[in-house]
């Protein structure tokens, strides 16, 4: 059984389609790990034991039979409570949502299942992903499975936290301002965002929607590659989904990248920066170097994050992404009113409005409640120059920058967070100081790009450390390629938390 | 009553909200279909779940366009979507996919035929498109019922300028504009399935002595029938000119707010709508989820020349090219087709004078009697044609023609073989004639005698001859020569 | 420089958001509304004047779906998550009037 869970996805499907392990093995392996560990790590809202065990038979029947059961056919998987899901409830970890059944499923889970895959069940997060330690969860708080004191990370704690627990092969998980590579980093697992449009939005729980990706959380590069594989493609359902055909992620991951020019963002290299995580990232600076990689110093001005005289971390991009996605979300999250679907109030209500305001007031928390009113008061008559159209211009603006960037380098290299992980409660009475732990990664959401987090090591406190790829649009390959670059040097990868090792 | 130094000008401005016929809704692929039963025709898109996301329908954009270049308007080359945001239980996302800043087509006009002759022209300020709502059901007294069927479904807003000065005005306008969209074949406009609804804002330009008094604007909404305009806008200028009356200076636009009022039917009136206060706060911001439409001048090019004639020109083409009377082209410009008949009759060689007395003829009672189009009632051009050169050469006559006509309906036998099989050819064979002429004289000498004897009684006298001779005839005598004959007999 | 948010204005956004508040709850709210945007106030220092503003992070237009009617659900699947129906309509507090 151990055997199992110490395979990657890659790997685990090898064994499988080989016959050397069955699929309803694979699950059973995994779905025994949930029933030992799980109670520590609180990372799912609903696992899905039996449809896993029945799909894995599918899976065996296939190969049993000669036929191609696909490219993950019987790797057992995770997927973030915000994907709708024909089977189980997709709750975003709210109590809005507790007993929403959809009927209808999200592209990218299709596309999973399709693949062969065996979804485990749904993980926890910050409810309707707003929140950047899975603190916000209508449920507990998923835990770190490296200090179960501390926090995975969010929006999707409970996807970094499954992969990082080996609860799971791989995951999926959703990424509106670092929501899948902040957790990756503070868990050590590697979790990409692909290029806004790559994947399907269909099925997705809107937050911001312009901003909004899903992307697998995984143990290592190549898992991630074929995942990003998997998932991507124009879905005519998705209006955002970008038509170009998706490139095989997988087929170039270990081409060298010599003379391949990586650029170092001046601004994210501030005194803001902790000095452990400065310190792993300039011992991977290195490791590129030697590899061949040229390294560039390049600018991205309006991204800036500084420390002010209080010591609090301050970025004008975390203005910017915030109003944005408030904005956007303030809207999505109007129809839960508890009229079509959703909570609504047991209370006995005098009319329409009574019945939207209380059962709105009852089913969200209170960070959704925040982020509805700032997004409302700011798209409100009046305001909507000072604010919103604002932060349009100055998305704009940190867009050109990385356009500008791109030109002198093929890639970024940056951290993907200021610290590692936090403990439970520590961030939790001011909502600034939480907004904050996404300072590195939400321009990368506002310019639309793709980022990946991957692991640079652990830092004195046996916490792991992330850093962060960044590239142009639609480079998806090039970014895995150099992420795999890294941890093919002997940089981290498949970091066993010290819970599985007690 | 109106002082005799006062002159009060009604203002009207009307927004109309016309249902277009697409087979699908706006963003979903859901039926676009009336009266079926509640919450058959929806999906997790138009119902407003959790993740999903919308898809334009492209023949919504056409049709909108179609739209804006008949009232020629200007196409945006560039256009988009922006959520326009309130809560209502007919609307499931709690915000409405509109077009707010950048509407598809802008700054067009519609002319409308007035009474005394004259023609107004409307100016249009814009036409967008944007998704309906649901149907609240009020059928039980404890509560509502929500239906989504008809959320989703595109709708057209086309808004005017504040042009219209008159009630007629305002019907003129909004019957021209039921009339283009059916004409161009984007939506039914029909108003008993709410494709259309009327919004008109009115406010009043009071005159006194050198002074000019504006009254508030006030809006109405929803009216869905041309029965509850025409009587909301009369009862608001006279009500908006009897709270002026009571208060010149305090009555005024400068001082109180737009107010928004709801017709009540029951009462004939306008009511004060409760005040709801952020009613005008809809937050609007673009839809991150829709992408913009460019429309280059290839695809507007494509969608002008799919319109033809429109109706106000080919009205103007009847009169000219064939004499029609303003009553007689406008009969046959309410749709195409009809015209369509016309045209091709002409076309084929039929004269068209003849064509328009059996289309507005026979053809019209028919139409009425079914209640369709006059093209619906089953004449081909074809049919159309031949008939008027029969009628031309003689061959039958009216009478015969009518009977001909109403069995042409029926089939698509040509009406030559129709008149031959049903003996209405008339009959050419003067000796015939002469016959039926000489038994009519011989069988009625009253008659005769009161022909020759001149005076009052000979006009009637000559008819009821003229009578007796077309029955025995069975109506296939050409009247003009029967007449000839039977005045010669007489001498 | 503390920015402070009027009690009254968290009120009326909340009512904007349909969301009930407590007495408390608006005073929390209240504060933490005011530094947040204390925060976003900070934009004002940048010069945004040749800035196009950017609603989509994808330059795609005329993305359309034909006019082909496809699958509805039944109205049982439809009704299936509502808090409460009557027979096939959604079931809510009487409204006056109609929007």
């Amino acid at each position: 059984m151990d055997e199992i869970l110490s395979l990657s996805a890659l790997e685990l499907r090898d064994k499988i389609a080989a016959r050397e392990i069955s699929a309803v093995e694979a699950t059973q392996g995994y779905l025994d790990a949930i029933e030992k560990t799980e109670p520590q790590v609180g990372a799912f809202t609903q696992v899905l034991a039996e449809r896993a065990q029945e799909r894995a038979g599918e899976v065996d029947k296939r190969l049993a039979a000669g036929h191609d059961a696909g490219p993950l056919a019987g790797v057992p998987m995770a997927v973030k409570d915000n994907l709708a899901t024909p089977f189980g409830r997709t709750t975003c970890s709210s109590k809005m949502l507790a007993e929403f059944r959809a009927p209808y499923c999200a592209t990218a889970v299709e596309k999973l299942e399709a693949a062969g895959a065996v979804i485990l069940g749904k993980t926890n997060m910050d409810e309707f992903a707003m929140g950047s330690s899975t603190e916000t969860s209508h449920h507990a708080p998923t835990r770190n499975p490296w200090d179960t004191a501390r926090v995975p990370g969010g929006s999707s704690g409970g996807s970094a936290a499954a992969v990082a627990a080996r609860l799971c092969a791989a995951a999926l998980g959703s990424d509106t301002g670092g929501s899948i590579r902040q957790p990756a980093a503070l868990c050590g697992v590697v979790g990409f965002k692909p290029t806004y449009g790559r994947v399907s939005r269909f099925g997705l729980v809107a937050f911001g929607s312009s901003l909004d990706q899903i992307g697998p959380m995984t143990r290592d590069v190549s898992d991630c590659a074929l995942l990003t594989n998997v998932i991507s493609g124009h879905d005519p359902k998705d209006s955002t989904s970008v038509p170009a055909e998706p490139p095989d992620c997988l087929a170039e991951i270990d081409q060298p990248i010599e003379n391949l020019r990586i650029g170092l963002p001046a601004e994210f290299f501030s005194d803001a920066l902790d000095d452990e995580i400065n310190a792993s990232i300039r011992q991977a600076v290195e490791v590129y170097r030697s590899a061949g990689a040229r390294i560039v110093e390049v600018s991205l001005p309006h991204s800036r994050v500084d420390r002010d005289a209080d010591g609090k971390l301050s970025s004008y991009a975390v203005a910017c992404y915030y109003i944005v996605a408030m904005a956007e979300a303030s809207s999505n999250l109007a129809r839960y009113d508890g009229v079509h679907y959703g909570h609504r109030t047991a209370e006995k209500t005098s009319d329409i409005v009574e019945l939207y305001s209380r059962s709105r007031a009852e089913g969200f928390g209170e960070e959704v409640k925040r982020r509805i009113m700032l997004g409302t008061y700011t798209l409100s008559a009046g305001y909507y120059d000072a604010y919103y159209n604002k932060a349009m211009k100055v998305r704009r603006l940190i867009k050109n920058d990385f356009d500008a960037a791109f030109e002198s380098c093929d890639v970024l290299l940056c951290p993907t967070t200021p610290t590692t992980a936090f403990a439970l409660g520590e961030k939790t009475d001011d909502p600034l100081t939480m907004y904050m732990a996404d300072i590195y990664t939400i321009s990368v959401n506002l310019a639309g790009l793709p980022g990946i987090s991957i692991p640079a090591g652990l830092s004195k406190a046996g916490l792991p450390i992330g850093m962060q790829i960044v590239g142009p649009a639609l480079s998806e390959s090039a970014v895995l390629r150099v992420a795999r670059s890294y941890e093919a040097a002997g940089g981290a990868s498949r970091l066993m938390p010290q819970l599985l090792k007690g | 009553m109106i002082e005799t130094n006062e002159t009060v000008l009604p203002v009207i401005g009307l927004e109309i909200h016309v249902e277009l016929a697409t087979a699908t809704k706006m963003f979903c692929r859901c039926r676009n279909h009336f009266g079926d039963p509640p919450n058959t025709n929806v999906c997790p898109v138009c119902i407003g779940m959790p993740g999903v996301l919308p898809v334009m329908n492209a023949r919504a954009i056409e049709y909108a366009m179609k739209v804006g270049l008949a009232l020629d308007c200007s196409v945006s080359g560039f256009t988009k979507w922006d959520r326009k945001g309130y809560y209502y239980p007919d609307l499931p996302k709690n915000y409405q996919i509109s077009q707010y800043d950048l509407p598809l087509s802008a700054n067009g006009h519609l002319d409308v035929p007035l009474a005394d002759g004259s023609t107004k022209t409307i100016r249009v300020l814009r036409a967008h498109l944007e998704e309906d709502a649901g149907k609240n059901v009020h059928d039980n007294p404890a509560h509502t019922g929500v239906d989504l069927n008809r959320a989703g479904v595109p709708l057209l807003e086309i808004v005017s300028q504040p042009d219209m000065n008159s009630v007629e005005e305002v019907m003129t306008y909004a019957r021209a504009m039921q009339r283009l969209v059916r004409w161009l074949g984007v939506s039914e406009a029909n108003m008993q399935m709410g494709h259309m609804r009327f919004e008109p804002n009115i406010n009043l330009h009071v005159t006194s002595g050198p002074e000019t008094y504006k009254t508030p604007i006030c809006e109405v909404k929803n009216l869905n029938s041309f029965r509850a305009l025409e009587r909301t806008v009369a009862y608001e200028i006279d009500r908006q000119y009897a709270q002026w009356k009571q208060d010149p200076q305090g009555y005024s636009i400068d001082k109180l707010a737009k107010e928004n009022r709801g017709y009540d039917d029951a009462k004939g009136q306008t009511v004060f709508q409760r005040a709801k206060e952020e009613a005008h706060d809809y937050r609007y911001f673009p839809d991150p989820d829709l992408v913009p439409v460019v429309v280059d001048d290839a695809w507007c090019r494509r969608v002008a020349e799919s319109i033809g004639e429109l109706p106000l020109a080919r009205r103007g083409r009847y009169m000219s090219a064939y004499g029609l009377t303003f009553k007689d082209a406008d009969a046959l410009t309410q749709d195409a087709p009809t015209g369509d008949l016309l045209d091709a009759a002409v076309t084929a060689g039929a004269d068209a004078r003849r064509c328009v007395n059996l289309l507005l003829g026979r053809g019209a009672a028919v139409a009425n009697e079914r209640g369709c189009a006059i093209a619906e009632i089953g004449l081909s051009a074809t049919q159309l044609t031949e008939l008027a050169k029969m009628l031309d050469a003689g061959q039958v006559n009216a009478t015969a023609a009518g009977k001909v006509f109403d069995l042409m309906l029926k089939t698509d036998q040509a009406p030559g073989r129709i008149a031959e099989a049903e003996g209405l050819l008339a009959v050419t064979d003067t000796d015939q004639l002469a016959a039926w002429v000489d038994q009519a004289i011989a069988a009625n000498p009253q008659a005769v005698e009161d022909v020759k004897a001149g005076g009052k009684k000979q006009k009637r006298a000559f008819g009821f001859l003229m009578g007796q001779i077309m029955q025995a005839s069975g109506g296939s005598a050409p009247p003009a020569e029967v007449q000839k004959l039977l005045r010669d007999r007489l001498g | 420089m503390s920015k402070t948010i009027d009690i009254n204005l968290v009120r009326h956004v909340g009512k904007l958001s349909r969301i009930e508040l407590t007495d408390e709850q608006v005073q929390t709210f209240a504060g933490q509304l005011a530094s947040i945007l204390e925060y976003f106030d900070k934009l004002q220092e940048l010069d945004t004047e040749d800035a196009e503003p950017m609603a989509h992070a994808v330059q795609l237009h005329n993305v359309f779906g034909d006019d082909e009617p496809a699958c509805s659900l039944r109205p049982d699947e439809a009704l299936a998550n509502a808090p409460q129906r009557d027979g096939d309509f959604f079931k809510v507090p009487k409204v006056i009037g109609d929007s």
